[in-house]
Formats: C-alpha cells, sequence, structure tokens
C-alpha cells in the first residue's frame, strides 16, 4: 500500500510538473494576450515529434536542445503572421484560429508519421532504474525528467520575478501602452512570450514522449486536461495553474492506481450489479475506470463552488 | 453613424410591406424548393446527402444561436446532438417494445426534450461565465459527456451504440418512411419547422436581448436585464433544437454511437457555422450545405480531407471572418447602387489565381500524401487526370510554382477588388463614412 502510495505521488508529480510546464506557457500568453492559445497542446505534440526525428539521427540529447527551439520559432511565426492578423477581428476569431490550427497541426503529423505510436526511445544515458522501493523499480528517465520540468520552473520563476526582461513581460500584462511609451516593442515582446510559451509546451513534449506514449492524437488528449488546469487554477494566475497542476496529476494517477468501485464497497446490493441497467453500469465502475473523467467533474465542482478559479482574481 | 432622423410614416408602412411580401416570397420559395429538390437530384446517394444536409442545417442554426446571435462561443455543442440522438433511438425502440400507436414523425420531439432538458442542467451550471472561459468550460462538459457515455455502456451502447428500426413504428397513411425518398421529407418538415422557429426566436424581444448581450454586456446589466438568465435561456433553447437535429440523424442512420457526441461533431458544426458566416440569419444554412457537400465528395476524392477543411477554416477566421454570408452581404449596397457591374470584373480577376493557387496547394498535399502514407504504392500518382511522379523535383517545382505565384497574383489582385470595393460604395453613398 505504502509503495502504491509512494510510486503514485512521484508519478503524479511528474504529471503534474509536465502539466505546469505547458499550462505556464498557456497562462502568461493567456494573461499577454488575452488569448487562450488552443493549440498550446499541438506545440507539445510537435516536441515530441520533432525530438523523436532528431533522435532517430543523432540521438536524445541533441532532441531535447533543438526541438523546443524549432517549435518556438513555429510558434513565433504562428502569432506574428497569424494571430496578430486575426487579433483586430477580436477573440472568439482568435480562439477559433488557434482551434484551425489544432486541426492542421494534428493532419499534418498523421501524414508525416502516421497515426500509431512510433517508438520513441528513452537515452541509453538514462536506461535504468534509479531506485527499487520494496519490489517496484522507478525508472530513472522520469526522475530526470521531474529535475528538469523543477529546474525550468525555478527558471521560469527567478527571471519573471527577479530580472529586467521579467519586469518588462509584466508590465507589458498590465500596462501595454505605457510599456510602448517607454521605448520598448511591445509587439516583439508578445512574439517572444508566445514563442517561448510553445517551446516550453515542445520541452514537456520531448520530456513526456519517451516516458508516455508518441503519437498523434496525443494533443488531443491531453489540449482538454490542459485547459481544466488553467481555468480551475483561475485563468491568468501561475501559482493557481501550478496548484491545479499538482492537484490533477496527483488526482489522476491515484486514480488510475485504485481498483476500488462501488460496487467493492458496498457489496452487490440487491442484485443490482447483475441487472443489465445503466445503473449497474455505475455500480460496477471502478475508480480507475472513472479516472479520465475526473478532471472535468473537478472542472464542473469548482465552478459550482469557486468561479473564479482557485486562485483567480478577476472573472475572465 | 446611425440615421435618427424621422422616418415619413408613408414611407416606413411602404417599406415595410414590401419587406413582408420579400419574407414570406423567401419562406415559400423555399418550401417549393424544399418539395422539389428529391425530384431533381433523385439517385440514393444525393438523397443521402440532402438529408444530412438538412439535419447539417439545423444543427448549425441550433449553433449559431450561441456564436453568432448570442456571442458564447461553445466547443461542445455535439453533447446535446447526440443526447437528442440517443433519447431518440431510445423513445423509439421503447415506443416498438410497448407497442404504442405513436408514428415516426413525432420521434424528434423526444430528441428536442432531451435536447432541452441537458440543455438546461448543464447551461445551469455553464453560463454563469461567458467569453473564453465558458469556451473552456464547454469543452470540460463536452469532454465528461463524451468519456462518461463509454462508461454508461448500457444506456450509450458502448463502441458499438445503439441500433434500432425506423419502419418498425406504426404506419399512418401507408407511409414507412423506410425510403430514402420519403425520409427526405420527414427531414425536410423538421427543417423548415425549426428554422422557421429559430428565425422567429430572433425577431422576438428575447432575440434581441441576445444580441445586446452579445455586443454590451455591461450595458444590458444597467438597464436591468440579468445577462447569465439571457445567456441560460439562449443556451437552453439551442439545445433544443441541436436535440431535434440529433433524433434526425438518429432516425436517418437508424444507428447511434457515442462519436456523434464527441469533439469531433462539435469540431464540423463551428466549422460549417463559421464557415457559412455567423452574422447572417442565412450564414449557417450556407455552410451546412457547402460542408456537408464538400465532407461528402472530398472524402471519396482525398485522404487529407480534414486538412482542407482545417486549412479552409483557417483561411477563413483569417481573411473574411464573417463568413460567406457576410462576404456576400457586403455586395448588397453596391448592387443596390447598380455598381455591381464595376466590381464584378476585379472578382473575377481575383478568383483565377485563387484557383491556381489551390491547386497548387492541392498538388503540395498530395504528393506529400503519396510520399508518406501511400509509401508503399510507389511515388507514381494521378493527380488531376494527369500522371505525376510525387518523387521528381520537377513536379515539387510547379507545385510550389503554382502556389508561390498565385497566392502572390492574388493578394494583389484581392488588394484592387478591395479598393474596387470601396471606391463603387464611395459613389452608392458619397457622404457616408465607413467604419
Amino acid at each position: 500500500m505504502l509503495e502504491i502510495i509512494f510510486i503514485s505521488t512521484l508519478n503524479g508529480v511528474l504529471y503534474g510538473m509536465l502539466l505546469f510546464l505547458m499550462a505556464s506557457g498557456l497562462t502568461v500568453i493567456f494573461s499577454m494576450m488575452g488569448v487562450l492559445n488552443f493549440a498550446h497542446a499541438s506545440f507539445y505534440m510537435l516536441g515530441a515529434f520533432f525530438g523523436f526525428e532528431i533522435s532517430r539521427y543523432v540521438g536524445y540529447w541533441p532532441g531535447l536542445l533543438l526541438a523546443p527551439p524549432a517549435v518556438g520559432l513555429i510558434g513565433m511565426a504562428v502569432e506574428r503572421y497569424g494571430l496578430r492578423r486575426v487579433h483586430r477581428h477580436g477573440h472568439v476569431a482568435e480562439l477559433l484560429f488557434t482551434f484551425g490550427l489544432t486541426f492542421v497541426i494534428q493532419e499534418l503529423v498523421e501524414m508525416i508519421w502516421g497515426k500509431l505510436p512510433v517508438n520513441y526511445a528513452v537515452p541509453r544515458l538514462l536506461d535504468f532504474s534509479a531506485f527499487t522501493v520494496f519490489s517496484t523499480t522507478y525508472p530513472a528517465f522520469k526522475l530526470f525528467g521531474l529535475l528538469i520540468s523543477v529546474a525550468i520552473f525555478a527558471a521560469l520563476f527567478l527571471i519573471l520575478r527577479r530580472s529586467r526582461v521579467g519586469l518588462i513581460v509584466q508590465a507589458s500584462l498590465t500596462h501595454p501602452e505605457m510599456v510602448g511609451m517607454l521605448g520598448h516593442n511591445v509587439d516583439r515582446i508578445f512574439m517572444l512570450v508566445f514563442g517561448v510559451g510553445a517551446g516550453l509546451a515542445a520541452v514537456a513534449g520531448v520530456i513526456a514522449g519517451p516516458a508516455l506514449v508518441t503519437q498523434s492524437n496525443m494533443a488531443a488528449l491531453l489540449g482538454p486536461i490542459l485547459f481544466v488546469v488553467v481555468v480551475v487554477g483561475g485563468l491568468g494566475s501561475l501559482a493557481g495553474a501550478f496548484a491545479a497542476s499538482l492537484l490533477i496529476g496527483l488526482l489522476q494517477t491515484f486514480a488510475v492506481a485504485s481498483n476500488a468501485s462501488l460496487a467493492s464497497l458496498f457489496g452487490q446490493v440487491g442484485g443490482l450489479a447483475g441487472s443489465g441497467s445503466s445503473l449497474a453500469d455505475i455500480w460496477n465502475v471502478t475508480v480507475a475506470q472513472v479516472a479520465p473523467i475526473l478532471p472535468y467533474l473537478l472542472l464542473v465542482l469548482v465552478l459550482i463552488f469557486r468561479p473564479r478559479g482557485l486562485m483567480g482574481t478577476r472573472d475572465t | 453613424m446611425s440615421d435618427t432622423r424621422p422616418v415619413p410614416l408613408m414611407v416606413r408602412v411602404r417599406a415595410s410591406g414590401q419587406r413582408r411580401v420579400a419574407a414570406h416570397g423567401v419562406w415559400i420559395g423555399a418550401i417549393v424548393m424544399l418539395a422539389v429538390l428529391p425530384y431533381v437530384f433523385s439517385s440514393r446517394l444525393s438523397l443521402t446527402t440532402l438529408c444530412l444536409m438538412g439535419i447539417m442545417v439545423i444543427f448549425a442554426l441550433s449553433y449559431n444561436m450561441l456564436l453568432g446571435q448570442t456571442g458564447l462561443l461553445s466547443f461542445g455543442h455535439a453533447v446535446f446532438f447526440g443526447m437528442g440522438g440517443f433519447f431518440a433511438v431510445h423513445a423509439m425502440n421503447a415506443v416498438e417494445a410497448w407497442g404504442v400507436p405513436l408514428p415516426l414523425v413525432v420521434i424528434p420531439i423526444a430528441g428536442g426534450a432531451a435536447g432541452l432538458l441537458f440543455g438546461l442542467v448543464f447551461g445551469a451550471i455553464i453560463t454563469r461565465r461567458s467569453g473564453t472561459a465558458f469556451a473552456m468550460i464547454t469543452l470540460g462538459v463536452a469532454e465528461l459527456v463524451s468519456s462518461g457515455a463509454l462508461i454508461l455502456r448500457t444506456f450509450f451502447g458502448g463502441e458499438a451504440g445503439i441500433s434500432t428500426d425506423r419502419t418498425a413504428l406504426v404506419h399512418p397513411f401507408g407511409i414507412s418512411f423506410g425510403p430514402q425518398f420519403q425520409l427526405y421529407y420527414l427531414v425536410a418538415g423538421w427543417c423548415l419547422l425549426s428554422v422557421g422557429g429559430m428565425y422567429a426566436l430572433t425577431r422576438t424581444p428575447f432575440g434581441r436581448m441576445c444580441n445586446a448581450v452579445r455586443d454590451n454586456p455591461e450595458r444590458v446589466l444597467f438597464i436591468g436585464y440579468d445577462t447569465q438568465r439571457v445567456r441560460f435561456i439562449a443556451f437552453s433553447l439551442s439545445g433544443l433544437f441541436a436535440g431535434i437535429a440529433g433524433a434526425l440523424v438518429a432516425i436517418d442512420f437508424e444507428l447511434m454511437s457515442s462519436s456523434q457526441l464527441g469533439v469531433e461533431q462539435s469540431g464540423t458544426v463551428i466549422l460549417a457555422t463559421f464557415i457559412g458566416g455567423v452574422g447572417e440569419f442565412a450564414g449557417p444554412i450556407i455552410g451546412a450545405v457547402l460542408v456537408t457537400y464538400l465532407q461528402v465528395t472530398l472524402r471519396d476524392l482525398t485522404d487529407a480531407w480534414q486538412l482542407y477543411f482545417g486549412l479552409l477554416f483557417i483561411f477563413m477566421v483569417m481573411f473574411a471572418p464573417d463568413g460567406i454570408a457576410g462576404a456576400l452581404a457586403r455586395q448588397r449596397p453596391v448592387l443596390q447602387a447598380g455598381q455591381l457591374h464595376r466590381v464584378a470584373p476585379y472578382y473575377v480577376a481575383a478568383s483565377l489565381p485563387a484557383l491556381v493557387a489551390v491547386v497548387g496547394l492541392s498538388m503540395v498535399i498530395e504528393m506529400a500524401d503519396q510520399l508518406t502514407v501511400h509509401a508503399a504504392d510507389g511515388p507514381r500518382m494521378m493527380f488531376c487526370y494527369v500522371p505525376v511522379s510525387a518523387d521528381a523535383p520537377l513536379a515539387w517545382a510547379v507545385a510550389g510554382l503554382l502556389l508561390a505565384g498565385g497566392t502572390w497574383v492574388f493578394l494583389r489582385a484581392a488588394q484592387r477588388a478591395k479598393d474596387a470595393y470601396d471606391e463603387a460604395l464611395s459613389t452608392a453613398h458619397p457622404r457616408r463614412v465607413l467604419p
């Protein structure tokens, strides 16, 4: 039992940190430009596939270094030539633009790499088990992923809070005109922030690719959960996104590890479980089967009891 | 901007009388057209396509009640479509099992009721927010429902879905609705009824309040209306019509599976509505007909049909955010001023290079497709009845040239067309200041 809790906690924190790597970019982009980038998970997928393609020729490590900047450049191009143009038609058009982009990126990925999972291998340097708890081994690569995400989180936090660049970015969030008056190119700051956000998502992709599954549906699977994180945390709040990422990461990992169902807890009441009704479906379903819908349930609950999200400061 | 001078009463009466005749003319024309269509397009494929178009028209219009009229962007509208379909299937099976003498014609009422019910339940939560948060929450609820549908196997039938038999119900006047020809009239009738209902809604004070909530929610609050209640009612009613569309699709396919309430179906309705145009009532009708037609034809022509859809959608968002209907509506003042002959040549001149660019783009996509998806078949392929080798540099050069050259000339010609349009408009309304 203790073993399951320990492993699940580690996995949950890793998943949560990966979520935060993406949610942080999404949150900063949202608070700067007011646009929720629907295609953010697609950048994550592009990162994984770029990393995979590079790793086929020169190994994993160059992929980790090269894929994020490449995706970041694509992100900047999307902002410069797509979003900036659409911006004058309003937020709905911006959201729809990124929505259309997810379609196109998914189709392109399917065309180039196919619909089946690709064999994105863990680098040989990290292909061993880091430690053994009771009888379960924990792969070193996952631990490495955890360290990288924490390091990026710390660096991001320091840059935003302590550096001059961070100051300008923060100022552009609230007072874009004033920052422009002071001689900074606000448009370029937006473009760079968008690129960095896309690059961070790609880092998450390169880390998650070998650890999870690299497949053309990975963006579609993760995208909605990402939005749950951002809304539950409170739109535009970095700290909220952090808390929500960890919460959802842990929630899902623990749920998957649990085999309990109402039937196993309370037994077969009055032959309910045997009868072929929808009630029996609910009675027999295990927590592990419900795991995929837990984030959305959490979303609905948060919206009922705390419509601004955990740490949100403003309504939309 | 707005003209606030009082209009003489006689003019107003005459104008409204003319408008009334024009409005009735449109409806009578629509009825006649719907009645005649299956005799013109009588093949089985075209009848099936016509039915799908009719269903999509209802679905897209119900979506536009949210997006176009109330300014609410939903990513989960297929939930109500799918729920309507599932309840219709269960209603049909129950009617059959219990031997209730209910004809098939009334089954869409069950679908509509289900759509309304779920619209009320989910709307109570979702419409607490507006704007971006609203869009994200609809996505979350859609995921919740479509994942939940796979758990509740008894009701949703798991991966296989729930099937039914539309001819098992009673046959009043000997009409079984088995043949597609008879089914077409069922779809057409409900389509007309729903379109009429939704149009009537836009003319009510409530319809106007929806527009006000879209345009200036703060002001609506100051006047004393509850914006959340307006959003809630609009959301529920749009669920009602989506449910009717879902019931019709269940009757048409005689099968309902959980993919019908999934993200893909929601995406299709967004595409159809937006491409048609959200600003005009007729926009989603145009979009639904066009997107259904493209879906049916493109699917046979190419593997990458969804890529074409995505690109078309992005193009529309970037260059024509008011859709096809919006672009047509902008020609109205030019037409009224009798200036259309001056701009039409520019439109033709702009559409020719656009066609060239599309051919180039499609050649790039198809050759890439041949090299990746159909790598096993070798590089030889047919493109527009011309044999092409997908790995020949010459073919790629030709495709690139068509795409780049076509785009460049198109952008030039489009600017010229825009200038010509502005000039024609300024001759039509010399004193009007354009926004």
